[in-house]
């Protein structure tokens, strides 16, 4: 009986681990950069994936697979919003999109096994962007008004094709099978009950990397210049902070994040192209649930969903999902601002 | 006024309306059979998206939840048909896509429109999941077999319900509450204290798009002999349609139609040679659109119309 | 006859009080002002008259019945009608479109298109818009925007009209005009509350007035009497001298 709570708890607190760590990216995301990335899940298969890479065809240890994926993701991350967001925040576009544009256009050929044919649009992608940056966009300036609304809107869309992008760019690289594979697999033994050491030790790097950045959020300068981003962008930036350039690296932590997850839930589950979204829908409501915009509401609304989720696996598998709706549809009518929201 | 210019609009859609339809109606008569299969999948992805955007492209609201509704009707035709005529199979498919999609909307409408975009795109896994578990616990099965309906009655029935689809969009367009939905898209607060009971307009205009929804479901399901909720709810058809209506235009009754008509039909051509990777071109489509053209192409061709004499202006 | 009455009508947000045990009247016929400094919850007594937000606690009566609590398109056809301190126009819908919305919707009858026709063209008369009436709204300047929001509340027939803060941003001349039309819409028989910054406006328009400061009420009476209350000229001073020193 003791054995059976105590396994059901540390699932919790390893789902909630997780949960945190990509909800907490989401919050980042949307709170301060104000964009519902509904590609979010994206990243953490992208993490997942790259470490089984790394590990089952390089053979690099997965833990070092946290240090390669989180600043992969984060610069990804960040190109990203400093080319396509940014274009949408400013109403301009941006050097470098055309080029990016190019680059997953390039991927369709590039998958079907014709490499000269993607190289000829990746150049003509850049030669475009080049062209095009030096005759007009280099002209126009950007738009002084933000509409919120109408960027939330337009970004939250444009998420959309994201998903649709790296998920395809995904399935070229690695197939539509699941992958997995076996590291540190041995039990150990606490208090009588058997549990995976990679899930000990996931739940560990979960805890940690919550943590630092939470400290890294309340202490550091860089921390306070994203507060201040997150509750008033155009005001921070007309205090002297480089407003691009915070929401843009908050965008790319934000993706860093949900890459380290990813690279945790591989040593953990097995992991396929197609698992994104419902990570995605359940950081949305591990976000809703904290409140949005508050960091420290996703880390706790996390480890809430994650043992609730554990709970619910022990007594109905297969239900888990439907419970976390049933309590996200009971906070929206009873408390839309969610656990800690202003 | 202008006058004349909304006069001879005004006969001019209907007009070339009817003799699409008129045209469509004969089609088993003149075309293949691949053919016919074709525009009956090229007829689902218009009803998809024109319904779509009689709410979402009128009060802002972003649905994602169209691939719930359209599993919704699907499943009740797995369920049902069979045992009674296709034709009332469809009806009830698109009545339980409306029941739904009211007690969705009546939970969710009252919230910032962040948090309904949010519920519905979760909604095609969570009644995705919760049928899974419901057949793995209760009936021991995992999906359903479907009876087989001919080909020409599947289209026939698909184009029923474009038809009625069409004149609904028709009258909500032109009454007073297609004035109200664009109210509320434009200013909801205003528009209660206009007097619009927005909270019940909402709902039900949500209920109808999801009707039809749910209908086309329910004639679709027929083509497939074996569906299981992963066959049933695919969020792509939550996707495609929001694709669709953006490419195509959101602001001229046409634009959604052209959208889907070309999207799909660049679909039904990429999905045979390319199955996963035709939606990479699909993203990166939405992509281009909204960063360059956010009125979508119809807005293109508005420019152009503007540029020529006797053009119209502001808009309708 | 009392048309509205509010008792002890309060709103917190948070542990904050915006409006805090505030009993009012308004008779018909009035023309009524509310002021006091920024933050006095002049806005917030709005929302709750026009059931944006609901008063906890608090009554509020409109011809003698209880509207606490109803929705916000019900007390429009009741017969209250608002303007908004941010003008919140259809921005993208023609000017006539937006008074349109206001008559099918507002009025506590249901009108025929023809009538709907009439009441639009006549109102778009009445504020001085029918030269504009086609194009979008969010191509008129402000004063003509903030007509275009007064034409969509008269649409609703309104027995009450609020107007939030109607001449904010105008100029002298713009002024004028907007206490011109203030007079028309009283000569109308329409009783009016207006949340005014501008002085000038209220000192010659009101038969009374109202003073909110943190949520309450300070002062209440003619212009007359506000103008010369110790206690008011305190409260808007007052300010000032704790600025300076």
């Amino acid at each position: 009986m003791f054995v059976t709570t105590l396994d059901v708890l540390i699932a919790g607190l390893l789902l909630g681990g997780l949960y945190a760590l990509i909800a907490m990216g989401l919050s980042l995301q949307y709170g301060v950069a104000k964009v519902l990335n509904v590609a979010h899940g994206e990243f953490i298969m992208l993490g997942g994936l790259t470490t089984w890479t790394l590990y089952i065809v390089f053979g690099v240890n997965p833990l070092i697979g946290i240090v390669v994926c989180g600043p992969i993701t984060l610069i990804i991350g960040f190109i990203i919003h400093s080319t396509f967001f940014r274009h949408l925040r400013e109403s301009i576009p941006v050097f470098g999109e055309i080029s990016l544009l190019g680059i997953f256009i390039a991927v369709l050929p590039f998958g079907l096994n014709q490499p000269i044919v993607a190289s000829v649009i990746i150049i003509l992608g850049i030669v475009l962007d080049i062209v095009l940056y030096k005759t007009v966009f280099k002209r126009l300036s950007p738009s002084t008004i933000f509409n919120q609304g109408a960027f939330e809107g337009k970004s939250m869309l444009f998420s959309f094709g994201l998903v649709f992008i790296i998920q395809n760019i995904a399935f070229i690289s690695w197939g539509p099978d699941y992958r997995s594979y076996s590291y540190m697999r041995f039990p150990v033994d606490i208090a009588g009950a058997l549990f995976g050491a990679n899930r000990l030790v996931t739940l560990g790097f979960a805890l940690a990397i919550g943590l630092a950045f939470y400290i890294f959020l309340a202490r550091t300068r860089m921390g306070k210049a994203i507060r201040a981003a997150a509750s008033d962008a155009t005001t921070a930036g007309l205090m002297g902070v480089n407003i691009n350039m915070v929401l843009a690296i908050c965008f790319g932590f934000g993706a860093a994040m949900a890459g380290v997850a990813g690279v945790l839930v591989s040593m953990c589950y097995p992991v396929n192209a197609a698992m994104g979204m419902e990570y995605t829908i359940i950081a949305i409501i591990v976000v809703a649930l904290g409140g949005m915009g508050s960091i420290l509401g996703s880390f706790i609304g996390g480890f809430i969903l994650g043992i609730i989720g554990s709970i619910v696996t022990y007594f109905e598998p297969g239900l888990a999902l439907v419970a976390y709706y049933v309590i996200f549809i009971i906070l929206l009518l009873v408390r839309p601002k969610g656990i800690m929201g202003k | 006024m202008d006058v004349s210019g909304i006069n001879s609009k005004k006969l001019i859609t209907p007009g070339i309306f009817i003799v699409v339809l008129a045209l469509l109606a004969a089609l088993p008569f003149y075309a293949s059979l691949y053919g016919v299969v074709l525009i009956t999948s090229i007829l689902m992805y218009i009803i998809l998206t024109v319904s779509w955007t009689i709410f979402s492209g009128t009060t802002g609201y972003l649905s994602l939840a169209t691939a719930a509704f359209f599993g919704v009707g699907i499943y009740t035709s797995a369920i049902l048909a069979g045992q009674i005529p296709i034709v009332i199979v469809v009806i009830l498919g698109g009545l339980v896509s409306f029941g739904v999609a009211a007690l969705v909307g009546a939970l969710t409408l009252r919230l910032k429109g962040v948090y309904f975009a949010m519920f519905t795109l979760g909604l095609v896994e969570l009644i995705k999941h919760s049928l899974i578990w419901y057949e793995i616990k209760f009936t021991g099965t995992r999906g359903r077999f479907v009876i087989v309906v001919d080909n020409e009655t599947i289209f026939w029935i698909m184009l029923g319900i474009f038809a009625v689809l069409l004149i609904t969009t028709y009258i909500i367009r032109n009454s007073k509450y297609g004035l109200a939905l664009q109210a509320i898209g434009e200013q909801e607060e205003a528009a209660a204290h206009s007097g619009v009971n927005v909270t019940m307009l909402k709902v039900v205009t949500f209920a109808i798009s999801a009707l039809f929804m749910g209908a086309a479901g329910a004639i679709m399901a027929t083509r497939w002999t074996y569906i299981d909720p992963g066959i049933a709810f695919n969020i792509n058809l939550s996707f495609l349609p929001v694709l669709m209506a953006i490419f195509g235009g959101m602001t001229q009754l046409f634009g959604p139609f052209l959208g889907a008509t070309i999207i799909a039909y660049l679909e039904e051509i990429l999905l045979t040679k390319f199955p996963y990777y035709y939606m990479l071109i699909f993203g990166v489509i939405l992509s281009i659109v909204i960063l360059y053209l956010p009125q979508g192409i119809s807005g293109l061709v508005q420019k152009f119309w503007r540029r020529f004499p006797g053009g119209k202006s502001a808009n309708t | 006859m009392r048309i509205l009455e509010g008792e002890g009508v309060t709103k917190y947000f948070g542990g904050l009080s915006a409006v805090s045990d505030v009993d009012f009247y308004v008779d018909q016929g009035e023309v009524v002002g509310l002021i006091g400094p920024n933050g006095a919850g002049k806005t917030t007594l709005f929302n709750l008259i026009s059931a944006a937000l609901v008063p906890k606690p608090g009554i509020i009566k409109f011809k003698g019945r209880d509207i606490t609590g109803m929705k916000p398109h019900a007390i429009c056809r009741l017969g209250i009608a608002r303007t908004f301190q941010t003008v919140k126009i259809f921005a993208n819908l023609p000017v006539f479109s937006n008074v349109r919305v206001g008559s099918l919707f507002g009025a506590s009858k249901k009108t025929s298109p023809a009538e709907t026709g009439k009441t639009t063209a006549e109102l778009l008369e009445f504020v001085g818009l029918s030269n504009v009436s086609n194009i979008p709204a969010k191509d008129l300047t402000l004063a003509n925007q903030k007509r275009l929001e007064v034409a969509r509340a008269l649409a609703t027939k309104p027995e009450l009209l609020l107007l939030d803060e109607l001449m904010a941003g105008l100029n002298q001349t713009e002024v004028t005009q907007a206490m011109d039309l203030l007079k028309q819409i009283r000569g109308e028989g329409i009783t009016v509350i207006m949340i005014e910054h501008v002085m000038k406006a209220i000192m010659n328009v009101c038969d009374r007035i109202i003073v909110l400061h943190h949520g309450q009420k300070i002062a209440e009476g003619t212009p007359q009497e506000i103008a010369t209350s110790k206690k008011v000229i305190e409260v808007y001073l007052g300010e000032q001298t704790n600025a300076g020193s």
